[in-house]
């Protein structure tokens, strides 16, 4: 069985909670004592009918506020799949918590109230999963129940949000209208909407396709552990551990280590139950070369023919999460690369991106909480990178703040060079 | 011709994300040490940890936070994988911080000495100077977990602060301390009850007899069957009866409730946990019954 990851954005009032709330009830994932809990905590707070956003604020703050802070990680299978849920909060002052669960999301949800249109919460939640490359986005168009299930009024929305997303870099965009509250087309076909020829969302979920969404054509392999047992039984043992970043390696290929420019082969892919045949993305293995050389953590094996841009000036995008200090030029700050670590001057601050109208506003001299623009980076050491378009776990970055230790920034490369 | 499709089951997804966390901590930190309590979630922690430094032995220690309330099956099983695996076992003792005055202990029918393992496992952090504790944590258990991070920062207090959680993208953690703070790390954060017992079974993992049914003088309280020990006080009208139970959690015996089953095979097991609809903490832990916060409350204070 395969697993889906998506990230669902949103408020109380897009009908977020009542969405995964009926997605874990319908598939039987809500357990009784769960169910009791919330049932009783929601009659305490006055509320008429059961709060399903009790499910996922788990946080006394969040309880008190009745609203969401920070991303929720919930679980649930059907007999042809497992999901893992990241339900992030849809307030821009939280922002950083909605990437947080956006980073490793196979897709995105986004939810749009039929009577209101896109508003600009749905143009952010929509810009933040295009810059991130969530390979797939699903705009729900819910409360179709107010709106009569009139199919112009879904085609107004639809039509609306294509517009917008023409501007984005959206490769794989599904529109379902639907009723969470009702259940129309959230796991069962809405007999209400008869003009509706799409899945509804459960078997959309089901069946979209993310095997190939992985990068297997470049073959990138962080060195992230050197393991060296010296013990008698394995005296001579030397693996190289690591988790496949994009490709596939097998045994036999020729090689190339970065930054050393050595090369060599792959000897054999070892793990705890034996050699394999092959490696790709996300397996976690141990790489043996048949030629002993000096290779330590943060080291890159590729392959000769297809290599990464090594180099210490890079261009990105970054978004900035500290309420403490803003980003501003000539700041130098920690940064974590595959499983490199070095330091980088912010040399430049091109343009900061409005997130609502995807206006550039150029030289905005300063980044602050939650802002997001283009920057270039200088670091003390070669990184070896390629963009974010074409490799999620060799184009992302974290920047880190040597005073505070805080994660300040989330960077996705968009190129080399100054 | 033959189309290779790169899927992975999810399982071996799941492995492979605890096997990079589990190396990303071994190479960052100066210290680092497992929670090992013998329980089902800290045995596929060590299984999963022998899988990422093979053929190395474990580059850090285990640390049993020990009530001194054990299932005697439990404290047997710890002993011999330690042997077997020829890791270094430490243990923070409840007992020794009650006799050196640290704590003071609970009394009454209701006393448990699941609140003292907070100071217990904060004295041990200090003595030992471990910077990084991995603990076998999962989201599904409990909806404050749900909301922490992979790497979850505590001060020098040990407390953690869920408004203020660091932001952790892609699979890039930030493990950066100062001096006296520490961070806890759940690699198996991911893991639902159900997957653990599928990946037991699949690796064909020994875990220790209490988690199959068995004869055992029980009572009840809270609907929970609790075992008849020397550590529970029972009240007049809480009688004993032999019954066929197991348990879904192990853990401190005062607090830690069983449940009916004829389970008897981890296949067994599997088709009990695949129809539950309570969830295990909530069919057996008294600890979390306390509030609707009570976990939140314990892990500002510094509990897993």
């Amino acid at each position: 069985m395969e697993f889906l990851r998506f990230a669902t954005a949103g408020s109380v009032d897009d009908g977020k909670s009542t969405l995964i709330g009926r997605l874990l009830y319908d598939t039987k994932s809500i357990f009784q004592d769960q169910m009791e809990a919330i049932e009783a905590t929601s009659k305490q707070m006055g509320n008429e009918q059961v709060n399903l956003a009790l499910l996922t604020d788990g946080l006394r703050a969040e309880r008190e506020q009745g609203i969401t802070i920070d991303v929720a990680y919930r679980y649930f299978a059907t007999p042809k799949r497992k999901f893992i849920i990241a339900d992030t909060p849809g307030h821009t002052q939280y922002t950083r918590n909605m990437i947080t669960g956006a980073s490793t999301a196979d897709l995105a949800l986004v939810l749009i109230d039929a009577r209101h249109g896109v508003v600009e919460q749905s143009r952010r939640h929509a810009f933040l999963a295009s810059l991130l490359r969530i390979p797939h986005l699903v705009v729900c168009i819910n409360k179709m129940d107010l709106v009569d299930y009139d199919e112009k009024a879904f085609e107004t929305v639809k039509e609306e949000f294509r517009n917008f997303a023409m501007k984005l870099d959206v490769t794989d965009l599904t529109f379902i209208p639907m009723s969470a509250l009702h259940g129309d087309n959230v796991v069962d076909r809405s007999e209400n909407m008869p003009w509706y020829q799409g899945s509804p969302l459960l078997h959309h979920l089901e069946q979209v396709h993310i095997s190939s969404d992985r990068n297997h054509v470049d073959a990138r392999f962080p060195v992230q552990y050197v393991i060296r047992p010296q013990t008698n039984e394995h005296h001579d043992y030397r693996g190289y551990a690591g988790t496949v970043a994009g490709g596939v390696f097998k045994p036999g290929d020729e090689v190339v280590v970065l930054p050393s420019g050595f090369t060599s082969t792959v000897a054999s892919i070892d793990t705890f139950n034996g050699p394999v045949d092959e490696a790709f993305g996300p397996m976690s293995v141990t790489l043996r070369l048949t030629d002993n050389i000096d290779i330590s953590r943060g080291d890159m094996i590729c392959r000769p023919n297809n290599q990464p841009h090594a180099g210490q000036d890079l261009q990105a995008m970054v978004c900035w999460m500290s309420d403490t200090k803003p980003l501003t030029p000539r700041m130098k700050l920690a940064i974590k690369h595959t499983t490199r670590t070095a330091r980088v001057m912010v040399t430049d601050l091109q343009y900061q991106l409005d997130v609502n109208t995807l206006h550039r506003q150029m030289a905005p001299g300063s980044l602050g909480l939650n802002e997001i623009g283009r920057v270039t980076l200088r670091s003390t050491q070669p990184l070896f990178f390629d963009e974010y378009r074409r490799n999620r776990n060799t184009g992302s970055f974290v920047l880190i703040d040597e005073a505070s230790n805080d994660t300040v920034a989330a960077g996705m490369i968009v190129g080399s060079g100054v | 011709m033959t189309i290779t499709t790169y899927e992975l089951s999810h399982l071996d997804q799941l492995e492979a994300e605890s096997v990079h966390i589990f190396r990303e901590v071994a190479a960052e930190f100066e210290r680092p040490c497992l929670l090992f309590s013998g329980g089902k979630d800290s045995i596929v922690m060590l299984h999963l940890a022998q899988k990422a430094f093979w053929p190395a032995r474990l580059p850090f220690p285990l640390m049993h936070v020990d009530t001194g309330h054990n299932f005697p099956e439990v404290l047997e099983y710890r002993d011999r994988r330690i042997e077997e695996t020829g890791a270094r076992l430490v243990v923070a003792s409840v007992q020794q911080a009650i006799d050196d005055g640290r704590v003071a202990e609970e009394t009454g029918p209701r006393a448990s000495r699941n609140r003292l393992q907070t100071t217990t496992l904060l004295d041990a952090i200090e003595e030992h100077r471990f910077d990084a504790l991995f603990g076998g944590a999962r989201r599904d258990e409990e909806k404050a977990r749900a909301k922490e991070r992979v790497y979850s920062f505590r001060d020098d207090f040990g407390q953690w602060d869920p408004k203020n959680q660091r932001p952790e993208l892609w699979n890039l953690y930030n493990g950066r301390l100062n001096q006296g703070e520490h961070i806890r790390v759940f690699p198996i954060s991911n893991w639902t009850e159900l997957d653990i017992w599928q990946y037991i079974q699949r690796e064909n993992i020994e875990i220790p007899s209490v988690y199959f049914a068995h004869q055992r003088p029980v009572f009840s309280r809270d609907n929970m069957w609790l075992s008849e020990s020397p550590y529970v006080t029972r009240s007049d009208q809480e009688e004993v009866a032999t019954r066929m139970v197991r348990y879904r959690t192990v853990g401190d015996m005062s607090c830690t409730g069983a449940v009916e089953s004829e389970a008897q095979t981890i296949e067994e097991i599997i088709e009990e946990v695949s129809a539950t609809r309570i969830t295990e903490r909530g069919a057996t832990r008294a600890d979390d019954r306390v509030s609707e916060a009570a976990m939140e409350d314990r892990k500002k204070e510094g509990y897993f």
